[in-house]
């Protein structure tokens, strides 16, 4: 009978300090009360909540704190959200998300594939840009071209990123929902975001001069100046070695022109104008 | 023992995850790069030594004049668990930047078996208040080290061509076995040298 009596006490003794520390929290709970901003609580409700740290937060509170006090413009830096939190977000901040300018998407700046750009080596290690970026820079000649091992694909959280058959990776603009993921990923920088409506594209990122980006891919940029010289009102921009389009509002005459005219070729058509 | 003993032991001798294998789980699971790696640290020693200080008062005037010792486990757990909820409170209302930077990880360990461990360590090896904490603090420090030199293993691990079927996981055990060898050099005698006892 004692040792039932003490079982007994010893299950209610517990009970009532558990049920003390309880009551003794939720009171803490109204004291130390932090009044959460609310805007902070509804982007919180949209957010994933997966704390997975892609959007360079400590967490989702972290990016919704930043959001709601305005420190951080950018509501696409929520991968797992996808198209639904970013639209979400963007009506909660009554920010334009298909607005015109306003989204962006990647683009590969590289048209590098076999048998265009020279491959310096047999590259047979690990499947990863990275990796193959820390031996000896790459196995391909041009160190500003695609790797085409798919670093960004494994990144993309949307999986907008599809390898293609001649070595180079390439990225659908209906899927991509511009979180940047896969341009801060990329080893080379060939990855680029830029807006989602354009019509001419500058594809490749060398800054090579012109007599070594010859010898290395034919379809690279050599930096001659035709396309800028010549169409001023298209908007492009050539620093070191490589033509740049600029997006801007009102230009953009004389691109088709300028892409027949480059002499390798290297600006390409994004869509039908 | 003295301080600098406990110090030794904690960190060293017998570090938490090293030598005695407890709190595996966010050795594991927090060890992926080292700026989270550092933040779990630093909550894991804020909390122990803090838990450490507390089950000591909880023993002392609790526990031992009513006789029932034999609840140790249940109430450490309970109390260990309220702290950490009370302290994520406190924090996240006096110092938004302590909060910002251990937040996230104080949810994780409420229950860590780390933080159980050292209080029934210390608690069973009859330290005194000051000696608790120490042996809280050091353990905590120990546990930061061991992630530490974890996620850097893992940060290189992460671009080195491994084997398909030991990729992430199976390979970190395996790195965190070897390194729980190399530790297994810290040993009693060892200390027996450096503080003479």
């Amino acid at each position: 009978m004692n040792e039932f009596t003490r079982i007994i006490a010893a299950f209610l003794s517990t009970s009532a300090f558990a049920a003390l520390l309880g009551f003794g929290l939720a009171v803490a709970s109204r004291k130390f009360k932090v009044e959460k901003d609310k805007k902070v609580e509804e982007l919180m409700a949209i957010l994933p909540g997966l704390n997975c740290g892609s959007c360079g937060y400590a967490g989702c509170e972290g990016y919704a704190e930043a959001l709601a006090a305005g420190t951080d413009g950018n509501i696409s830096k929520c991968g797992p959200g996808g198209p639904e939190a970013l639209e979400a977000l963007g009506t909660a901040l009554g920010v334009s998300v298909d607005g015109a300018g306003v989204r962006k998407v990647a683009r590969l700046a590289c048209l590098g594939c076999d048998g265009v750009a020279v491959r310096d080596f047999q590259y047979s290690g690990y499947i990863d840009c990275e990796a193959a970026k820390v031996h000896f820079d790459g196995d391909k000649g041009c160190k500003y071209g695609c790797l085409g091992l798919g670093s960004c694909v494994k990144s993309c959280p949307v999986e907008a990123i599809g390898y293609t058959s001649d070595g180079l990776v390439e990225v659908d603009p209906e899927k991509c929902i511009g979180c940047g993921i896969c341009v801060a990923v990329c080893p080379t920088g060939a990855m680029k975001m830029v807006p989602a409506d354009i019509d001419w594209f500058v594809a490749c990122n060398s800054k090579d001069k012109a007599k070594d980006t010859k010898a290395l891919c034919s379809a690279g940029c050599i930096g001659c100046r035709i396309c800028e010289r010549k169409f001023p009102n298209a908007g492009f921009i050539v620093t070191d070695n490589l033509s740049v389009l600029e997006y801007t509002d009102g230009v953009g005459e004389g691109r088709e022109a300028a892409s027949a005219a480059c002499p390798s070729k290297c600006i390409i058509k994004v869509k039908d104008i | 023992m003295t301080y600098v003993g406990i110090i030794l032991t904690y960190t060293l001798v017998s570090n938490l995850v090293l030598a005695q294998f407890l709190g595996l789980c966010p050795f594991i699971g927090v060890s992926k790069n080292t700026e989270s790696a550092v933040g779990m640290g630093f909550a894991v020693t804020f909390v122990m030594s803090l838990a450490a200080l507390i089950t000591w008062a909880l023993q002392r005037f609790i526990l031992v004049p009513l006789h029932i010792e034999f609840l140790q486990t249940v109430t450490f757990i309970l109390i260990i668990a309220s702290l950490v909820q009370l302290v994520e409170m406190v924090v996240r209302k006096y110092s938004p930047p302590l909060y910002q930077a251990l937040g996230i990880y104080l949810p994780l360990i409420t229950t860590n078996c780390g933080v159980l461990g050292i209080a029934l360590i210390s608690v069973n090896s009859g330290y005194g208040p000051m000696e608790s904490f120490l042996a809280g603090l050091s353990a905590g420090i120990g546990f930061l080290l061991a992630l530490l030199l974890m996620s850097a293993i893992r940060e290189r691990l992460d671009t080195e061509k491994v084997p398909k079927y030991l990729r992430g996981a199976p390979i970190a055990f395996i790195s965190g076995g070897l390194m729980a060898l190399a530790f297994m050099a810290f040993d009693k005698a060892l200390l027996a040298n450096i503080i003479g006892g």
